[in-house]
């Protein structure tokens, strides 16, 4: 919403301010400025000047010399090059040491243009007339402005006078950010009120008089509305003899100062009541109407209807239509039609002031792609009551400025009235919600400056209609808070009952998974929750893969973004190659983000969002470092068991010779791997890629920081090496788990200390040597309890079909 | 006799004195101390003494003998230290060469301003929550006073599912799954991912985050709202900050305001950062409306609070005078490492 400030103070009499002290305390009263912008910035010293006589000069063929009346004892000089300068002619002149916006080009130009008394071509200059883009216009807004040249001002212009304040250009036009539940306010009124009431001066609205002359109304229109629900009110009046004029120039420029283009007195009417009071009008030629019946209802489905823009339309029978007794004539709210449109040859005319439901107006507005000045309006939810006074206002209009003549009475259809609201005075409970202690004389006090009555009789406050978001307490808190004002309000801690300031375990146990992947030298990134189906393919899932059954958003950005991720790998392989491609090497990322699993598709239920611990690197270490990692992140989150690894972890992204799941207690908590190089290349990363991802959920289930300590043994420890011989596909993790399972109390650790396959071994077996570590608990070690349990040992490395080495 | 001691005394000190280092005081020591050191030798030969001198002679030898030991105990701590010195002096470094550190990664800056706040506010007794980020269309809308068909629901581009599951638009449905399951006092805050149909651009992200806060109990006020917001960013942005609130409309919260600080760039004064306002407009907040709590099983006549909502990313963004939202997303190592 814009308003002019001068609009604004014309009515609000005695509102004296700066443009900064306005905005400023408007903001701080609830109607928060945006911005404000001086039309005349950058003009100074432009007066209205005359030209009094032309002559030819001397040296340039397109240049004349002017004697210019600006109001002062001696004409001035000025040499110009406009072709359309005439004696008499009244222009804007800038003089000596003044500036304008910009060049007559349109051009604006940063802090304006300097105009100094010069030769042009040998002949003194000693100002400048100018267009109307050298004001920093258009002739758009002036419409009786030349396209190429001065622009030449009516000839009762007061020489000597200032020209911006002449034309208007003396404002600030104001952009405020209204908020959706202060309808009011999107209008010249609403602002002006809540500006008295900022700057406690009185709110002067325009006096709307009686109008019409002896014939009626309904001897020219009925109407009839068949859908309430969606036409809360109908009002209609009729303008007989309609004479189409330039309105005057102070609605032009107030016009202007809205950023509205002044047309014609009929349409500038309409336009201005539509500002001043928020309430589209739309005015059809009556003379169009069949039946001289308007019907109010909903359009047909499938019907075409062309509107006043020429273009042909498609309706459906949710949508609201203005009809007369055989047609459609426009679409409620949003638009006219062609058939019943104002045309230069219109001698009487249907004006229109209706209420129509916020909701239906922008859903059809959606459907239809339309949205115009007054769908806007009626999309925000109008008050039924604004439209009989800002009819009448029109019809008031209509007659001061002579377009035509209005006929007595008006048409209004209102079956259910708009009653304003009565709610209890409670000021204790507004000084309880706002830690106050404001006397409740004062909040009345504060009320009534924007017409919120107090019946003291009932003690309840009178809620006019138009301020549809005042219903209870905490409302009326908000008005009182405004006036009294936010600042003042004092500045508190809670003191009730303490609480406990606390991070729930889950999120302890994704702290730690954090800093261990930070200590191991991962950084940590985010991508996005939605990605493309197309990341499967990337990834090489098979087409029946259940990690396919993706949720979809229904109205996606774009396919890219279409579908709730339920693997994580392809934000972090996206973030390496991003890397990769701007040359950064060794890079290490790691991402903590949600999988969104669905239970079943379509969703009966929320899915199942899963935080998923995302490790990635390539260039320096490899796929036992990133096993490192897994484990010491295990380890400082309390699992401190063995975890084990499933090379058969059957995941197609990754090379089918270096990938596990990882297993803690029988359960999978997670994979790793190096990524197949096929999905590399998919990415563009031409480097060895490794990857592991901890499913975070099962993490937190079976982290646990309950653990003892052990004591410090010591007695002495014996080692034993042992050489062996083993089958190629026997995993060194079997080998382990021989040692675990069977090494007894006594095995203290055992640590793998070579590892060849070569020339020396049998084909079909590599050498695995061990150290293994015994110490007693308890006492000293004899050979006996060593060999006992190494005996163990080596019958179940038998089993394996393991042999020592000699 | 006695010169024969005071000859070998005057020998072993002339001696001890010229020795240069450790092994040739060894030497010396050995020579007259040792099993057949000249001192030795005059008590070995001690038995061609009379009888009645032995006495004396003795004590010649052992004042003799003393002095030796003790001449050359200070002169091998003497020599000692010098040879730590030496050795010292040849081991000194040149402390400015390249430090060898971890190479440890670094931590997102979202992450580290959500780690900022979930300090602070956790030290002032509140609890950190989460919330679906798929969520039911009441929760993100119904709940919080925002029924079908209203405006705000098409403000917040919002992504839908279907006709009852919605990606949340804010973080704000937090506040009403905790006050379902949750009795008065409640202190909590509710990080988290959000979503809005935003096209990707400098200042938009259709992914982002906020932080929700919400406090709960018999008689919080709107200045307890003011107190707690100023001090969180006293905290946040230092204690110098100051603060305003403006008037505004929320549909859950009502009176509603927004609040800016002043620019912590130029304090006040107005720069290109603060775009010459000297203000910086930093979040929402409000007194939770009546009808949300009552909708959320709180008796509003008992019982009132307030509810702030932060875009974490705007904090990011601000803190570190990042210039493009797109940057947070990338990941980008050469960006990460510099937080």
């Amino acid at each position: 919403m814009d308003t002019s400030l001068n609009w604004i103070k014309d009515l609000v009499p005695g509102l004296e301010c700066t443009d900064q002290e306005y905005m400023d305390a408007m903001t701080l009263s609830g109607t928060k400025v945006e911005q404000g912008n001086r039309l005349d910035k950058n003009l100074s010293k432009i007066v209205i000047g005359q030209v009094k006589k032309i002559e030819k000069h001397p040296d340039a063929d397109k240049l004349v010399i002017c004697q210019v009346d600006v109001g002062e004892d001696d004409l001035i000089q000025i040499v110009t090059g406009a072709p359309n300068v005439f004696e008499n002619a009244k222009v804007p002149v800038v003089l000596d040491g003044g500036s304008v916006a910009g060049g007559h080009d349109g051009k604006i130009v940063e802090g304006g243009v300097k105009i100094k008394k010069g030769k042009l071509r040998g002949v003194e200059s000693c100002g400048m007339m100018c267009s109307i883009e050298e004001l920093g216009s258009t002739t758009e807004m002036f419409p009786d402005a030349a396209e190429d040249g001065l622009y030449i001002l009516p000839e009762d212009a007061p020489v000597g006078e200032s020209a911006p304040h002449y034309l208007g250009l003396d404002d600030l036009v104001v952009e405020y950010e209204v908020t959706s539940n202060r309808v009011d306010c999107f209008s010249i009124l609403g602002i002006a009120r809540e500006a008295a009431a900022t700057f406690d001066k009185k709110f002067v609205p325009p006096v709307v008089t009686e109008t019409g002359n002896s014939e009626d109304v309904n001897d020219y229109i009925k109407v009839r509305v068949e859908d309430k629900e969606l036409c809360k009110r109908y009002t209609a009046r009729v303008v007989k003899n309609v004479k189409f004029a330039p309105s005057p120039i102070w609605m032009q420029k107030r016009l202007r100062s809205q950023g509205i283009r002044p047309i014609n007195n009929l349409v500038d009417i309409t336009n201005y009541v539509m500002e001043e009071f928020g309430q589209p009008m739309h005015a059809y030629d009556l003379d169009t109407i069949a039946g001289k019946e308007i019907v109010v209802k909903r359009a047909e489905k499938g019907e075409k209807f062309t509107t006043l823009d020429g273009q042909e339309r498609e309706l459906d029978d949710s949508m609201l239509m203005i009809c007369d007794a055989e047609k459609s004539v426009g679409i409620a709210g949003i638009m006219g039609g062609e058939n019943s449109m104002i045309t230069e040859k219109v001698s009487n005319i249907l004006f229109e002031a209706a209420c129509f439901d916020g909701t239906n107006i922008r859903l059809s507005g959606k459907k239809l792609g339309m949205r115009t000045d007054a769908s806007a309006k009626f999309e925000k939810g109008l008050d039924p009551n604004l439209a009989m006074e800002a009819m009448n206002r029109a019809c008031q209009l209509i007659e001061e400025l002579g377009v035509g003549e209005v006929v007595g009475g008006a048409v209004d259809v209102y079956d259910t009235k708009r009653e304003g609201l009565r709610v209890p005075f409670e000021p204790e409970k507004y000084n309880k919600l706002l830690g106050t202690d404001i006397p409740a004389e004062t909040m009345i006090g504060y009320f009534a400056k924007i017409d919120l009555g107090y019946d003291k009789e009932t003690n309840e406050i009178l809620v006019p209609s138009w301020r549809q978001d005042v219903l209870c307490d905490a409302d009326l808190a908000e008005e009182v808070a405004r006036f009294y004002g936010y600042d003042k309000i004092p500045t508190t801690l809670p003191n009730g009952q303490s609480t406990t300031g606390k991070i729930s375990f889950k999120q302890y146990i994704e702290k730690i998974a954090r800093q261990v992947a930070e200590y191991c030298g991962f950084s940590q990134g985010m991508t996005y929750s939605f990605e493309s189906p197309k990341v499967y393919d990337k990834l090489l899932i098979d087409q029946d893969d259940n990690v396919r059954n993706a949720i979809k958003i229904s109205n996606p950005l774009g396919e890219d973004f279409s579908i709730m991720r339920t693997l994580s790998l392809n934000g972090m392989l996206t973030s390496l190659s991003t890397n990769y491609g701007r040359r950064n090497k060794n890079v290490r990322l790691y991402e903590m983000g949600n999988i969104y699993i669905p239970k079943q598709l379509p969703l009966t239920e929320l899915p199942d969002e899963r935080k998923q611990l995302t490790l990635g690197m390539y260039g320096e270490g490899d796929f036992f470092e990133m096993k490192g990692v897994v484990e010491e992140l295990l380890y400082q989150v309390g699992m401190r068991n063995k975890p084990e690894y499933d090379p058969k972890a059957e995941l197609n992204f990754l090379h089918p010779g270096k990938q596990a799941n990882i297993i803690y207690d029988g359960k999978v908590v997670g994979y790793l791997g190096e990524v197949h190089p096929t999905v590399c290349a998919n990415y563009a990363i031409k480097d060895r890629v490794y990857i592991a991802v901890i499913d975070m959920p099962t993490v937190t289930e079976m982290a646990s920081f309950d653990y003892k300590y052990e004591g410090i043994v010591n007695f002495p420890a014996s080692s034993r090496d042992i050489s062996m011989v083993v089958p190629k596909e026997v995993l060194v993790g079997d080998i382990e788990k021989v040692f675990d399972q069977r090494g007894g109390k006594y095995l203290e650790s055992y640590k793998l200390f070579d590892l060849y396959e070569g020339e020396q071994i049998k084909d079909g077996f590599k050498s695995v040597a061990y150290s293994l570590v015994f110490r007693g608990k308890e006492k000293n070690l004899e050979e006996a309890d060593i060999s006992k349990a190494m005996k163990k040992i080596l019958n179940g490395l038998e089993e394996l079909g393991i042999e020592l080495r000699a | 006799m006695k010169e024969r001691l005071q000859k070998i005394q005057e020998d072993a000190m002339r001696q001890i004195n010229e020795a240069v280092n450790l092994s040739v005081l060894n030497d010396v020591r050995v020579a007259f101390l040792g099993k057949k050191g000249e001192l030795t030798a005059v008590l070995k030969g001690m038995k061609d003494v009379a009888p009645e001198d032995r006495p004396k002679v003795g004590q010649f030898v052992n004042e003799a003998r003393k002095q030796i030991e003790e001449a050359l105990e200070s002169t091998k701590e003497k020599l000692e230290k010098a040879a730590l010195d030496k050795k010292l002096k040849e081991e000194v470094i040149d402390v400015t060469l390249p430090a060898k550190r971890n190479k440890i990664g670094h931590r997102h800056p979202n992450t580290l301003v959500l780690d900022e706040v979930e300090r602070i506010f956790t030290g002032m007794g509140y609890e950190v929550v989460e919330g679906p980020e798929l969520e039911y269309d009441y929760y993100n809308f119904e709940a919080l006073n925002i029924p079908a068909n209203h405006p705000a629901k098409d403000e917040q581009d919002t992504f839908y599912i279907d006709d009852k599951i919605l990606l949340r638009t804010q973080t704000s449905p937090v506040q009403v799954r905790v006050m379902e399951k949750q009795k008065p006092p409640i202190r909590m805050i509710a990080p988290g991912r959000v979503f809005r149909a935003d096209e990707v651009d400098a200042t938009h992200s259709p992914s982002f985050h906020q932080i929700e806060g919400m406090v709960i109990d018999k008689n919080v006020t709107f200045s307890d709202l003011k107190g707690t917001l100023t001090m969180f960013v006293q905290q946040m942005f230092g204690k110098d900050t100051k603060v305003k609130f403006r008037p505004h409309h929320f549909p859950f919260t009502e009176p509603s305001a927004e609040m800016d600080i002043s620019c912590f760039k130029c304090g006040g004064k107005g720069c290109r950062f603060c775009k010459g306002e000297g203000w910086i407009e930093i979040l929402g907040c409000g007194m939770v409306h009546p009808r949300v709590l009552r909708m959320s099983g709180i008796d509003p006549e008992e019982y009132q609070g307030f509810a702030f909502g932060v875009g974490l990313e705007r904090i990011s963004l601000l803190k570190y005078e990042i210039d493009d939202m797109r940057l947070l997303y990338e990941n980008d190592e050469r960006f990460l490492k510099q937080f």
